[in-house]
């Protein structure tokens, strides 16, 4: 059933040595989920995902699929296949015979063999190229390879390691678009490893950050960008600025928190847990802070009370990105913020001058109040 | 600018190119073509003959020499291919102590001068295990096969240890992933893989036995006599040039068999590039 636990991870924990590269992780994947396991490299990721299947065994902890303990079966008798990094296509064999190995491992008649060859190969538009060898494919050919010849078994699990990454840009793009829509025509549950947090939020239905071998955060990726739990998920997905402050007022319905450099305590509207004086951080992504000009009136971001969250600034640097524009503000005692605002008409980046003053405002909701 | 092979145009590398061809070659030419030769002595031409051949085949003796030749070279490649095979694989895929140790000993059969090796197997077969004399044949050429494998197993072992070097890892994974054993990872991704190198590796192996003197001197008897031996023996005896028409016969054999190497692995590189 859609939506069902389909992996458990429970308590899994992997040694090398005194290196522990896998800290004590629980997690649980759902049927028919595209699931990400993301963080930068060496933070367990890939030994997770080499783990769910078979090439290493955990120290400690077990793993099910489909609630049976697969903890110490090995990878030829799990019903998972994996899409390897490097593909790792058999050179030797034509692309037909590369998809039809498993196959022929499990001993499926020769005629059924051929259909499900024929028809994983249209799954993955490489119809017409089977009798190719590998060495006459592109990288991306290759890479459908890979996939056509894990999904042909029919897994519960197809298990991706750092699937884009070998490509090219434009074909990177483009290949994003034709996992998902894979995924959902074939509706088996996939889990990608990945570094890159583009990826994973365009195309996962749920992530898990990593960072030296512990769990960080498993959320949606709208979740895991707009209510990160950690100032490490939240600078590891996306670009943030980080306030260090401290708990001045805390009601039910409002905080507020005293920022160094901002000269009034910041508006939020909502409650903290905390007692008064707590030292936290306060994390403002750089689109949801509005620039306003020095000429024009002290803004007021309205849900806010007047004159609260408005801060002047001097840009330091501007970044012309085209469709949008990343301005430097440093503000007067020397702390600098990130902005970025839409270039809404063609004379923006004329507006919004080096060396100008200008206002920083934002909402009372926009800051994700993080205790870690 | 000039690429590297450009400078054969120019007449002084053309002709130290000739001179040193001509330099190594020119005794074979010789040998081959005074085979030919209508005459005892091997030193004046006085026609085209095929006298030597004649008697070459009329030879009992050396034909017997020719076929145990060939019969030890074939059986000591055949085991010092699975030997160097297991070896290589052992050394690539496990660690385990004496690892070093072992590596190291795997070369020492190519750096230890031959005689050492020879002295060693005569004093092995004659004192410490005799190898026994009365055997049928093929089986009374044991002592020389085992003395051959020795050596070009570890000929063997090299090789494919270097075309092991640059196997894929992730292919065995993959293999395994998709429901494979440990030996059918083995059977169809990992030989497949060192097909040269074993082609090279039983190349190396058949001729080095095929040519081996000094060991095989130390370990024939009477009854176990090879062609190099035999050729000796004849040169000993009088230089004919029947000598230089088995000789000939010799230098036939291995240029078919590297010829035959060359096509079987040019006809692999054929098929991956149709």
């Amino acid at each position: 059933m859609k939506g069902d636990s389909i992996i458990h991870f429970e308590g899994v924990t992997k040694r090398y040595g005194k290196v522990v590269a896998v800290d004590n992780v629980s997690l649980e994947v759902k049927e028919g989920e595209f699931f990400a396991l993301l963080g930068p490299s060496g933070c367990g990721k890939t030994t997770l995902l080499r783990m769910l299947a078979g090439f290493e065994v955990p120290s400690e902890g077990r793993i099910f699929i489909d609630g049976e303990d697969v903890t110490l079966v090995p990878p030829n008798r799990r019903p998972v296949n994996m899409v390897f990094q490097n593909y790792a296509v058999f050179p030797h064999m034509s692309v037909a015979d590369n998809v039809a190995y498993g196959l022929k491992v499990d001993g499926v008649h020769a005629a059924d063999r051929a259909r499900r060859v024929e028809e994983a190969l249209a799954l993955v538009k490489l119809d017409g190229l089977g009798g190719r060898k590998p060495d006459q494919l592109s990288g991306g050919q290759r890479q459908r390879v890979a996939l056509a010849r894990a999904l042909v078994k029919r897994p519960r699990v197809l298990l991706l390691d750092e699937p884009l990454s070998a490509l090219d840009a434009k074909l990177r793009e483009a290949m994003r678009t034709e996992l998902c829509q894979l995924q959902a025509q074939v509706g088996i549950t996939f889990v990608m490893v990945t570094h890159d947090q583009d990826e994973a939020l365009a195309l996962a239905d749920r992530c898990a950050v990593m960072q030296r071998g512990l769990l960080q955060q498993v959320a949606s990726p709208s979740d895991l960008y707009e209510f990160p739990a950690s100032r490490f998920v939240a600078d590891f997905i996306g670009s943030v600025n980080l306030l260090e402050g401290q708990l001045v007022v805390d009601e039910p319905d409002h905080a507020e928190v005293a920022v160094a450099g901002v000269d009034q305590p910041v508006f939020i509207d909502h409650g903290v847990t905390g007692a008064a004086g707590t030292t936290l951080w306060l994390a403002l992504r750089p689109e949801k802070i509005e620039l306003h000009k020095w000429a024009d009136a002290p803004p007021h971001p309205g849900d806010a009370p007047p004159g609260r969250n408005v801060v002047a600034g001097t840009i330091t640097h501007v970044a012309y990105l085209g469709s949008e524009s990343l301005y430097e503000v440093t503000l007067a005692d020397g702390q600098r913020l990130k902005a970025l605002r839409s270039n809404l008409t063609r004379w923006d980046q004329e507006d919004f001058a080096l060396g100008e003053t200008v206002w920083l405002a934002w909402h009372a909701c926009s800051p994700a109040v993080l205790l870690t | 600018m000039r690429g590297p092979l450009d400078y054969l145009g120019r007449w002084p590398l053309r002709l130290w190119l000739g001179l040193v061809g001509l330099f190594l070659y020119l005794p074979l030419v010789a040998l081959v073509a005074f085979s030919f030769n209508d005459s005892r002595r091997t030193t004046v031409w006085r026609g085209f003959s095929l006298t030597w051949y004649r008697e070459l085949f009329a030879d009992t003796e050396l034909l017997t020499a020719f076929g145990n030749s060939l019969v030890i070279a074939a059986a000591s490649t055949l085991i010092s291919l699975i030997l160097g095979t297991a070896a290589a694989l052992l050394l690539w895929r496990f660690r385990f102590a004496g690892k070093a140790a072992l590596e190291a000993a795997l070369g020492l059969p190519i750096v230890v001068p031959e005689i050492c090796l020879g002295v060693a197997f005569l004093v092995f077969f004659t004192a410490i295990v005799p190898w026994p004399g009365e055997l049928p044949w093929p089986f009374s050429l044991g002592a020389i096969i085992i003395a051959h494998t020795t050596f070009s197993f570890s000929f063997v072992a090299l090789v494919v240890r270097a075309r092991l070097a640059g196997f894929d890892g992730a292919l065995a994974e993959a293999a395994r992933d998709l429901g494979a054993s440990e030996w059918r990872i083995f059977r169809d991704i990992m030989v497949p893989h060192l097909v040269p190198g074993l082609v090279a590796g039983a190349l190396l192996a058949f001729t080095l036995s095929l040519d081996d003197f000094v060991i095989t001197f130390f370990t024939s008897g009477p009854d176990t006599i090879t062609f190099p031996i035999k050729v000796y023996s004849m040169v000993r005896f009088s230089v004919t040039p029947a000598v230089n028409a088995a000789s000939t016969l010799l230098i036939l054999l291995t240029a078919a068999l590297t010829a035959l190497a060359l096509w079987l692995q040019g006809a692999d590189i054929a098929k991956q590039a149709a």
